[in-house]
């Protein structure tokens, strides 16, 4: 049942990043682009997807010990602000900023065959497995 | 140039936070995407198998945005060298900062995580200033 709940989400996830059109770095770029012909429709696809989950958590998992249908939430409870944690949300943001792809775009692009999008992915995992190495580093120094 | 598109991008995420919901109301999971792809590599780990049915609706739930007549973009404007370039950032920035827009910027704001809003408030300003410079000081 887990695994039917989370090809479930997967789908929902997938179908809402392209009815949002997400999916469409265009469409993200021209949100970035505040100094031009901006689109501000990623503010309403977060927005959106923050009023059902923010309500949902708050009045439907915040007050259960455990999930529905498993044993227990995986709920980060780290609340310390670190270095990896700066220095990740800068080089990410850097890589979404030249391309408007971010991870949930790029998996859902793949059925699109466009070859870009697996250059994309692949480079992806590439930085994903090298990620350790890096957070080794910034730990020693 | 791209219209705003208030409906869809209403629609789009009305769908999106349902499915991160229905992921920790159910199976008690955070749906950030950078976690679950790079955790579904490990095969020995036994939530690899959750992670992967995740991965295969992300893949096919695009078809179901048919009725709402939206589709996959059919070409990515950005060259190979930034392609190559951008997704090595996001792969090392997302593992790094433990997050991406789904993780931190929906599931941790909603949860009004301090880490998520720091993170997403972060990502996006540089995001922003990278596109700032790119299309408005190198006028490409």
């Amino acid at each position: 049942m887990q695994m039917f709940i989370a090809l479930i989400a997967g789908l929902l996830f997938g179908a809402g990043l392209t009815i949002s059109q997400m999916v469409n770095p265009d469409k993200v770029l021209n949100f970035l682009d505040v100094a031009g012909q901006w689109d501000p429709s990623l503010i309403l696809v977060m927005g959106s997807a923050l009023v059902v989950f923010g309500l949902g958590y708050h009045f439907l998992v915040k007050p259960r010990s455990k999930p529905l249908i498993a044993d227990q939430f995986f709920i980060p409870t780290n609340k310390i602000i670190d270095k990896p944690l700066i220095i990740g949300a800068i080089l990410f943001g850097l890589g979404w900023g030249l391309v408007g792809i971010c991870p949930g775009p790029a998996v859902s692009n793949l059925l699109g065959g466009n070859a870009k999008i697996f250059g994309f992915v692949i480079a992806m995992l590439a930085g994903m497995q090298f990620s350790g190495t890096i957070d080794r580093l910034l730990k020693k120094s | 140039m791209t219209e705003f598109t208030p409906w869809t991008a209403l629609a789009g995420g009305t769908v999106l936070g349902l499915g991160a919901l229905i992921l920790l109301l159910l199976n008690g999971r955070i749906a950030g995407i950078s976690g679950i792809v790079s955790g579904a590599l490990d095969v020995s780990d036994p939530n690899a198998r959750w992670r992967w049915m995740f991965i295969a609706g992300l893949i096919i739930g695009p078809l179901l945005a048919a009725p709402f007549g939206t589709y996959l973009p059919e070409r990515i404007d950005a060259g190979w060298p930034l392609i190559i370039a951008g997704g090595l950032l996001v792969g090392v920035g997302t593992r790094l900062g433990s997050g991406c827009t789904s993780g931190h910027g929906i599931c941790g704001i909603g949860r009004l995580s301090p880490r998520s809003i720091v993170a997403t408030a972060t990502f996006m300003l540089v995001a922003v200033v990278v596109v700032f410079i790119v299309r408005h000081l190198t006028g490409v």
